[in-house]
């Protein structure tokens, strides 16, 4: 079995891949621009939802009470969508799904499809594997068509394409859509996208998707989506092919009452999206005649088993972590070298890969708390962070690593108080020669990845500790006097 | 592949560290029913309010709402495709007769192909169930409400909400939905729309570009 999420185990270290994209003015504007709109109207309609922390609670209870009985869930899903008409297969990874939904498309005589945006398909490189089999791929999300025509990779798991302004969108539709004529207001653009795409949702037989929720009870699939390519793309054709990880799975049907409450106003800032799809297995006379779900695992279970990272498979996608992150607003999701960016992407990405590659990922963050206090289904994103960051040390680096060899003796001076004050002494006299006007400019050797991008005070002539004891004494004298 | 299928399970079982267990099924069970929802449920508002709410919402929207009683609504629904020039109408298959005007020819829709919905001006239909606090109106895709490509590929969806069908809540609607949970079930709220483009909302991508509401008092 081989885990690959896109393409991440090739990917440059965050700290390197961000550093271009820091010097790429046009796209910090745009990455700001969209991030800002999102937090306003998302902080907008929940300050009116006056049970959103009650809301918050249930979902991430509901969430890991499903992962505790996850097997049980997913047999219960099964049974109930295939007595409904469906099919259901399993997928132990990446390739193993791509091959799967390559294999139905061929079986169903089909050369192209439509599809849903999904990225559990860009995590599984779906569009890749399907052309290598000489099957096209036509990504229907307004986004997803921007990121496929121009060649781009997904910034951002709600609105992958937001690092792209209406003039660069443009010039992409100009050259792939031969419309040279073509204005630049979003209008026109979009309009060009729906003549473009419609004549393939009434053409195109096979339709992809990924899934929001699986329902367990009903065995029913549901879709959350604006534009209705999401609709077109589920009803027209006559066979439909559902790609989605194992964690996707929710009890009940009552359960979307909770999270069609959270999950809108979370990626879009709306009360409500414009469409929400929800289907069971195949209906007579409306939709598609031949229905399949295919259930991904891909490095997902060895997320459950880490008791204390567990609660990352809560995730619904919402991207709002990533609209609050104060490192995902400066670098864009371009960074992050996975499908998954942000806060989200720094801890799902490592993980899925067993902690193999993406170790850069959990100290693409400063902490702050910004995820965690917006994340609709309360994940605590840096308590995981700081646990993933652990394993990476525990698990990744020898003993000989010249970091791990200074946290060890670091530990050895904090054990004693004797040892740490003589530290401090040393410290004292030996920092004289790189000292600036009581500030460290450049420290030398591991130390300068400190201070090359911020500054650091330099120690005190004297401790509180020094201070405290010369008090007593000076009372003492005056005491005397 | 079934290897692959028993594979994930056990894995799954491992990493929950719970052996095969003929009892899972009854935890569970016992398990989530003692999960605790304490978010509202029930809403506060009277018919008048809720009613308000509801169409207020659908202006968020950019939805057209027109209110109207019982015994105006065919005459109502005459002058809303008169209003927008709607000539080739689709109405939705089951759609109660004494609702549509009389003096207006109507589609039907198990008579209309791909072609017609393409072309038609626009389509009528009736709904399961509508949400105020969210403004959402939901097929079911019963009777009257039409296949789920009715009301997709047309540019105009005129939907008939009567009073009684609004609820105030999103947990409200879902008590109703309950025995309707395994029909195809579409939540409408607003004409389609994107923002991919620079966050400005753009009404109409794919889906209906209007969406006309006839509240019934």
């Amino acid at each position: 079995m081989t885990i690959r999420v896109a393409e991440s185990a090739q990917a440059p270290s965050f700290q390197k891949a961000a550093l271009p994209l820091l010097e790429d003015a046009q796209l910090r504007r745009n990455v700001r621009h969209a991030t800002d709109v999102i937090q306003l109207k998302r902080a907008q309609v929940v300050a009116e939802t006056v049970d959103w922390q009650e809301l918050r609670t249930t979902a991430s209870d509901t969430k890991a009470h499903t992962l505790r009985y996850l097997d049980h869930y997913l047999l219960q899903f099964e049974k109930a969508c295939t007595a409904a008409g469906g099919q259901v297969h399993w997928a132990a990874d990446a390739d193993d799904a791509n091959r799967i939904v390559a294999d139905l498309v061929r079986g169903y005589g089909g050369n192209e499809v439509i599809k849903i945006k999904t990225m559990t398909s860009d995590e599984t490189g779906l569009n890749e594997a399907l052309e290598h089999e000489g099957i096209r791929a036509h990504e229907t999300d307004l986004a997803e068509l921007i990121i496929q025509l121009g060649r781009d990779r997904p910034s951002h798991i709600v609105a992958p394409a937001l690092h792209k302004n209406r003039s660069q969108v443009r010039e992409i539709f100009r050259e792939t859509m031969h419309l040279p004529d073509l204005g630049d207001r979003p209008e026109d653009l979009t309009a060009a996208a729906r003549r473009y795409l419609r004549e393939k949702f009434l053409r195109v037989k096979v339709g992809i998707c990924g899934a929001n929720f699986l329902v367990a009870e009903t065995g029913s699939v549901c879709i959350v989506e604006s534009e209705g390519n999401g609709r077109m793309c589920l009803t027209m054709p006559e066979v439909l092919i559902s790609l989605a990880g194992i964690e996707k799975v929710i009890p009940s049907f009552q359960d979307l009452e909770v999270f069609l409450q959270l999950l809108p106003r979370s990626a879009t800032g709306e009360r409500m999206n414009p469409y929400n799809s929800l289907w069971t297995g195949v209906h007579a006379n409306d939709g598609p005649k031949h229905f399949h779900v295919v259930l991904l695992d891909n490095g997902r279970t060895s997320v459950l088993a880490d008791a204390e990272a567990r609660q990352t498979l809560h995730c619904i996608r919402c991207a709002a972590c990533l609209n609050a992150c104060p490192v995902y607003r400066q670098t864009s999701g371009l960074a992050y070298g996975s499908s998954y960016s942000g806060p989200i992407g720094a801890i799902v990405t490592p993980q899925l890969l067993n902690m193999e590659h993406g170790q850069s990922l959990p100290y693409a963050s400063s902490l702050c708390g910004a995820c965690y206090e917006v994340c609709p289904v309360k994940i605590d994103i840096p308590e995981v962070l700081i646990h993933l960051r652990g394993r990476v040390v525990r698990e990744q680096k020898s003993a000989l690593d010249a970091e791990a060899l200074a946290m060890k003796m670091a530990a050895a001076i904090f054990a004693s108080r004797r040892r740490f004050e003589a530290a401090q002494r040393l410290g004292r006299l030996a920092q004289g020669p790189l000292v600036r006007k009581g500030w460290f400019g450049n420290l030398p050797g591991l130390l300068g990845n400190w201070t090359r991008v911020r500054d650091l005070r330099a120690l005190p002539p004297q401790t509180f500790r020094e201070w405290w004891k010369q008090r007593a004494k000076n009372a003492e004298r005056s005491g005397h006097a | 592949m079934p290897d692959a299928r028993d594979a994930i399970l056990e894995r799954i079982c491992s990493a929950t560290r719970r052996g095969a267990d003929e009892n899972a099924p009854a935890r569970a069970a016992e398990e989530f029913a003692a999960i605790a929802r304490p978010y509202l449920r029930a809403g506060r508002l009277d018919a008048e309010a809720r009613l308000h709410l509801f169409i207020d919402r659908l202006h968020d929207y950019d939805a057209h709402v027109v209110e109207t009683s019982a015994d105006s609504l065919p005459r109502t629904i005459a002058n809303v495709l008169q209003q927008h020039g709607q000539r080739k109408v689709i109405a939705a298959d089951g759609l109660p007769h004494e609702m549509l005007p009389r003096d207006f020819e109507f589609l039907a829709e198990r008579e209309a192909g791909i072609e017609d919905l393409n072309e038609c001006d626009g389509i009528v239909t009736v709904c399961t169930v509508a949400i105020a606090s969210t403004g959402t109106i939901v097929l079911a895709h019963g009777p009257g409400e039409g296949a789920r490509r009715l009301s997709l590929i047309p540019d105009r969806h005129l939907c008939v909400v009567r009073a009684h069908q609004v609820v105030e809540t999103v947990p409200e609607a879902f008590d109703r939905l309950a025995p309707s949970a395994t029909h195809p079930l579409t939540f409408i709220s607003g004409p389609s729309a994107t923002a991919d483009i620079e966050m400005t909302r753009i009404r109409g991508v794919h889906g209906p570009r209007f969406l006309d509401v006839v509240v019934v008092r």
